[in-house]
């Protein structure tokens, strides 16, 4: 006898509850508190950026999926995350189309066109903010202040400051007038400073990053090298001015870079010891374009460089199998 | 090298309703013999057994009614007296049809017992494999393997450690524990016939500590034995894999296509070695074992089931299934078969009858989103993501490369998948199109050695012409 309503269905009969939709999700809300902070330290128009940029995300996917008869796939929150990382790498006085035209960008040219989740190989986000950052650089340079620190100033230093990384730089490079005194640790660490609008809060962006490390959303591996290499490079370029690397670590955009757009899957190896050789890249590369190459921040594009090399760094170090004998081993 | 783990990979599968905690303080119960019993005569690895019985014989119980098919093969007997009713063509678990035997049952219980080819009771390697092929025994974890294959150690190879399987990783399962607990004499006892007939130095017994009593149990039973000793094991799923049991109790790798014995080892399992001691002391063949049932019942139990009795009087006996069941399964929920029809037997390599709910049925698979999560869940370190992505681009060639064949199937890497994807189901489809291909490469060179050779006779022959 056939009892009914019974399906059968291939082996393993238990799955865990770990979905891309819920990774998805973990990821929005260890970001929410630096956007939170983003909008405490610069008012209506980071917000306005943040929505606009969540909106073009998962509509442009939502519209190019159904234009093109896919599965819809906004379900899984990678749109929302694709979104936020943009906004967070947008100075919050942007005119909003430049959010708009990054969406669409970052979802339809750099997601869609190479497959959707999973298939693209750089970082939709980064890829985005690399091309708002060369077609616009004027608008994609004017850091805004912090209400904080604009009030009791007047005219243009108002309303546009330079990032903690200009000065850093020229006490690196040794220059005239520069001190480490100009530049707050606290000030850092909460974020008051002029910078993109996501990065800046550095505090928000640590908690929500030991976050996805606890919920073992992210490995370590990559945050660690990836901050541990600059660091160390830092230490060694500087004769150990700890003063100086401390503040380095937490300017710019590398806390961000670490823990969330360094750490996308997608875009980094799956291997243990292949995402340590992948965050010491970035770490590298971002030291190198920092100190002494012609932009002031270079994290963006050290990120978006190893996520072209995460192919062979996966190939390089893919694991023996257990028992496996190799020919020519 | 691995933290608390001892085998690489690994993970812990959840259990729903009536799961280990409970069913491990139930203990067995022997079911009542049915009137009738259909044995099948496929009910383990390789050729299946010929029926050597006919519609009228009389049977008694432990009677011989198939003959082992081939060297890797069992052969099956009667599990009550009584009279042969049809021969028939029976549904499987897996799906599969094969012949099997229907008797009525006489419910006298009259046994036909084995013949032993000793006189003291010592046997030899040869004496105890020739009465373990003849009480049908084979592997009673699931996989069905005859156990005196196992037991056929090949020339150049030395059988230094027994290892006994008592993990029971699958989730739910606890017809081996109970067993351990309840008859730790009968399986120390066999570990020790083996042990002592094969003259190997060391038996290691790998429990998961998830079984205090059992390990318990069975460490008074070996007493003051030397040679043999309980070894815990912290719980992690697929601790009852052979390759990470042997490399968790021994250290020891096998090589990816070999065989246990290439570790200098062999695997048997706890309800195998309890089979061993009824066919050696009680002269019984294979005619029951224990089973659990447990899930979406009313009464979780675990059971003493004659072979052959319908799944629909196990659940009965369990006071049947809840209405949220939606699957039910032999076996364990990692490795187990999904099936429909109760009245398919209880056979030898059935460890549990399983009722699960909704989270048994497949969620829609999404695109992989290259997590990694599946490679660090393999218990094999292979790269469950790379292979998937060769099988469904059907390059064979690239999986095999990567190691496909050395897949257990134990699918920790689909229950971690959070894209949900088929994993194991695509490897369970690319180990046999890449075996097939491996055979039809090897037909290809022998033919083009053979030709070879045929061409350079030849030439050989028109020199000497000339």
């Amino acid at each position: 006898m056939q009892i009914k309503n019974i399906a059968i269905t291939p082996s393993p009969h238990v799955r865990s509850s770990v979905s891309t939709r819920r990774l998805m999700q973990e990821v929005c809300l260890a970001l929410a508190p630096a956007g939170i902070a983003s909008v405490i330290l610069f008012g209506a128009p980071a917000a306005v950026i943040i929505a606009a940029s969540v909106i073009t995300c998962v509509l442009a996917e939502y519209l190019y999926q159904r234009l093109m008869k896919q599965k819809v796939t906004v379900g899984d929150w990678s749109a929302v995350v694709t979104g936020l990382l943009l906004a967070y790498n947008i100075p919050a006085g942007a005119p909003v189309w430049i959010p708009i035209v990054g969406g669409i960008f970052a979802i339809i040219i750099v997601k869609q066109l190479f497959g959707g989740i999973g298939s693209n190989f750089m970082n939709p986000a980064l890829t985005a903010r690399a091309v708002l950052f060369v077609s616009w650089n004027a608008i994609m340079i004017k850091y805004p202040q912090t209400v904080f620190l604009a009030k009791g100033r007047v005219g243009l230093d108002a309303v546009s400051g330079a990032t903690p990384l200009a000065e850093l730089g020229k006490v690196f490079t040794g220059a005239e007038g520069a001190s480490l005194s100009n530049v707050s640790l606290l000030d850092l660490l909460l974020g008051n400073c002029a910078g993109v609008l996501g990065e800046t809060c550095k505090i928000a962006l640590i908690l929500g990053g030991v976050y996805l490390i606890v919920r073992k959303v992210i490995d370590w591996r990559i945050p660690v090298s990836m901050i541990g290499t600059v660091a160390v490079m830092y230490l060694l370029t500087s004769g150990f001015n700890l003063g100086l690397t401390a503040r380095e670590l937490l300017s710019g955009g590398l806390m961000l870079g670490a823990f969330f757009m360094a750490t996308d899957y997608c875009t980094s190896p799956q291997t243990n010891k292949g995402r340590l050789i992948f965050g010491a890249g970035c770490g590298l590369l971002l030291f190198v374009i920092r100190a002494y190459a012609s932009y002031p921040e270079g994290c963006s594009f050290a990120i978006l460089f190893m996520n072209v090399c995460t192919p062979l760094i996966d190939r390089w170090t893919a694991p023996r199998y257990f028992g496996e004998v190799r020919k020519h081993g | 090298m691995f933290g608390k783990r001892l085998f690489p990979g690994g993970i812990h599968p959840h259990e729903g309703k009536n799961g280990k905690a409970v069913n491990g303080l139930n203990p067995i119960v022997e079911l009542p013999a049915p009137k009738r019993v259909v044995i099948p005569m496929a009910q383990h690895g390789g050729a299946p057994a010929k029926v050597a019985v006919k519609k009228g014989d009389h049977v008694l119980m432990g009677q011989l009614i198939g003959e082992a098919g081939g060297f890797v093969s069992a052969p099956v007997h009667a599990s009550v007296s009584g009279t042969v009713a049809d021969i028939v063509d029976q549904l499987m678990f897996n799906g599969s049809e094969c012949q099997a035997v229907v008797i009525e049952n006489d419910f006298h219980d009259e046994w036909k017992l084995l013949d032993l080819p000793w006189q003291s009771g010592k046997p030899t390697a040869d004496e105890l494999r020739q009465v373990i092929r003849d009480a049908g025994i084979v592997g009673m974890g699931g996989a069905t393997f005859p156990t005196p294959v196992k037991l056929s150690i090949g020339a150049g190879k030395v059988f230094e450690k027994l290892i006994i399987n008592g993990a029971e990783c699958e989730p739910y399962l606890t017809a081996d524990h109970r067993l351990m607990l309840e008859h730790a004499d009968g399986i120390i006892d066999a570990v020790e016939i083996v042990k002592e007939a094969f003259k190997v130095p060391e038996a290691i017994i790998g429990v998961e500590e998830n079984k205090p009593d059992a390990i318990q149990a069975l460490r008074e039973a070996i007493g003051t034995r030397e040679g043999i000793r309980v070894q815990a094991l912290p719980v992690r799923y697929p601790q009852g894999g052979e390759k990470q049991l042997i490399y968790a109790l021994t250290k020891r790798v096998v090589p990816a296509g070999g065989l246990p014995i290439d570790a200098g080892c062999v695997v048997l399992n706890a309800g195998t070695c309890f089979a061993i001691h009824e066919a050696v002391r009680e002269r019984k063949p294979l005619v029951h074992r224990v089973t659990t049932v447990g899930g979406l019942v009313q009464k979780p139990g675990n059971y003493l089931v004659r072979i052959g009795t319908p799944v629909r009087n196990l659940i009965k006996a369990s006071g049947g299934t809840l209405p949220e069941t939606r699957t039910i399964i032999s076996g364990g929920p990692m490795m187990g078969t999904a099936f429909q029809d109760i009245d398919i037997p209880v056979t030898k390599g059935c460890s549990g009858i399983l009722a699960l709910g909704r989270e048994a049925i497949d969620p829609e698979e999404s695109p992989c989103i290259r997590c990694g999560r599946c490679m660090r869940a393999c218990p094999m370190q292979l790269q469950p993501q790379l292979m998937d992505h060769y099988i469904r681009a059907e390059k064979f060639d690239e999986a095999d490369r990567v190691g496909v064949l050395s897949c257990i199937e134990c699918g920790a890497c689909t229950f971690v998948c959070p894209a949900k994807r088929l994993l194991t189901q695509s490897f369970r489809a690319g180990k046999r199109i890449v075996n097939i291909r491996r055979r039809q490469q090897k037909a290809r060179e022998d033919a083009e050695k053979a030709a070879l050779a045929a061409r350079n006779a030849e030439q050989q022959q028109n020199g000497k012409e000339a």
